[in-house]
């Protein structure tokens, strides 16, 4: 178990406390001084988060933490890429859609706290920690739900680019039909979703084709890449039983719906590139179980110890 | 002597965007709604650009401090996520500003009908260089460095520039 300091590290900034340090005057005055200011936001302020009539609660806070887990995880991997990628334009691009993704899972980490508090770890008493973040950053890895082909560790570029396709094809998809979800809050958290992730699935699909055709080696890596990336694709379109409970009461996509537009669309870049689909058997589960339940390949513990270790070591922090 | 009595709204009106500074949140259509209640306090909503801009806390806090400043002690600030936030919104004020500080302002949004088009060219969009008006440009990059904006080039007189993308 994850053991809290009991003392809090900022809570009570005095620069002549003994305990204190020399920064601590800068917080809790006047937050206009800082670009993002120094307290939480809340990304759904003001925002009516009641569950819709007739929807049982802790599923669609279930839901919404598969459809955030998925965001969050694939963020943080696309965010690795930082200072790292081939050139600045891709160094950005890159950036840009993990902030996208970010911002989503954001908005739907607070609605799943919002419509069941009960999936928010608990912190010690004055933590300043919001929801979201003790969703994101206090959850051990067995508690997300996020499909394992967002954790697996990033390979080269060309793999990058395969991964955002596969990704961005398959939840554009669902966001576009969740758009009609009974509940507000998730139906305009598509809407908007759905405008980005246009933008990366070009974005990919565009590389996607470059590298096809560019060199033998671009073309080596890109055709190894998707061959890497396949047996872990089907699971983001399999159905899991929140996803059905949720398509049944109106508030969720069941992604097997949306699987045959997806692959129209996926088969169009295969075909413009001459890339042929890779012929690779979907990554078992391990009694049935796969990401959707907690059920995760050992990258996700290894990526979570780094995502998460800051916020754990300070819960009480203010940033 | 005349007293000129400022509406909460104007007040809020004139907070601009951090990061594209000539713009108020009203010209970027940021700013959804201003409601003064009959007990003095004050109940604004916002929209984010993109799910990620980072910019809301700021803006945020921007808003309150203005209205404090202007007299608004109770202020609330909160999110409206729906309508989603178009480029359509900037208004031709806001537009005109971009254009005169070097940023080619947005065409109009796509219209949503159906399934979202694959799109594997790079965008046509109608854009001149903010500088000296050539429509011989190239595009950079589709992400910028804030998410509401694409990277560009003018082949004419070589200067890079920021083209505000249309969602």
């Amino acid at each position: 178990m994850n053991e809290f300091h009991q003392t809090p590290s900022h809570s009570a900034p005095d620069p002549s406390h003994e305990d204190g340090s020399v920064y601590d005057g800068l917080l809790g005055t006047d937050s206009s001084q800082w670009a993002f200011g120094t307290d939480f936001e809340d990304p759904l302020a003001g925002v009516d988060t009641t569950v819709p009539d007739g929807v049982d609660h802790r599923m669609l806070a279930a839901y919404c933490l598969a459809l955030a887990d998925d965001a969050l995880v694939f963020s943080h991997r696309l965010s690795e890429w930082c200072s790292n990628a081939p050139d600045l334009e891709e160094d950005i691009a890159l950036a840009n859609i993990a902030l996208d993704l970010l911002g989503q899972a954001r908005l739907l980490l607070a609605r799943a706290a919002a419509a069941d508090p009960d999936v928010v770890p608990v912190l010690p008493e004055g933590s300043p920690v919001p929801a979201e973040d003790a969703l994101a950053f206090f959850r051990e890895a067995d508690e997300f739900r996020n499909v394992r082909f967002v954790e697996v560790p990033n390979g080269d570029f060309a793999h990058t680019v395969a991964r955002v396709l596969l990704f961005a094809t398959a939840r554009l998809a669902v966001l576009d039909r969740l758009t009609g979800s009974r509940d507000a809050v998730l139906a305009a958290v598509a809407a908007k979703g759905v405008k980005e992730l246009t933008y990366h699935r070009d974005y990919a699909g565009r590389w996607f084709l470059t590298l096809a055709r560019g060199t033998e080696e671009s073309r080596r890596r890109l055709v190894a890449a998707l061959d890497q990336l396949w047996p872990l694709y089907p699971e983001m379109l399999a159905t899991h039983p929140v996803e059905a409970a949720a398509a049944e009461a109106g508030v969720g996509v069941d992604p097997a719906t949306v699987a045959a537009e997806t692959d129209v669309v996926l088969e169009q870049v295969l075909a413009m590139s001459g890339v042929d689909r890779p012929q690779r058997a979907s990554l078992a589960g391990v009694d049935g179980r796969t990401g959707r339940d907690g059920l995760h390949t050992e990258a996700l513990s290894r990526m979570l110890a780094e995502m998460q270790v800051v916020a754990r070591a300070h819960p009480m922090g203010q940033w | 002597m005349t007293t000129v009595v400022t509406t909460a709204y104007a007040v809020a009106a004139t907070v601009t965007d951090p990061e594209m500074p000539m713009l108020t949140l009203e010209d970027l259509g940021v700013l959804r709604d201003v409601r003064e209640d009959a007990d003095g306090s004050v109940d604004v909503a916002i929209t984010p650009t993109y799910s990620g801009c980072p910019a809301m806390a700021t803006m945020r806090d921007d808003l309150v401090h203005r209205l404090r400043d202007a007299g608004y002690a109770d202020v609330r600030v909160r999110v409206e996520l729906s309508p989603a936030w178009s480029s359509d919104w900037i208004t031709d004020r806001g537009r005109a500003a971009l254009a005169e500080h070097g940023i080619s302002p947005p065409g109009a949004a796509p219209i949503a009908s159906g399934p979202v088009a694959l799109n594997l060219l790079p965008t046509r969009r109608a854009v001149a260089c903010p500088r000296c008006r050539s429509t011989a440009v190239e595009l950079t990059s589709e992400f910028g460095p804030t998410a509401c904006k694409a990277l560009y080039r003018c082949t004419d007189c070589l200067e890079p520039f920021e083209h505000v993308k249309e969602i």
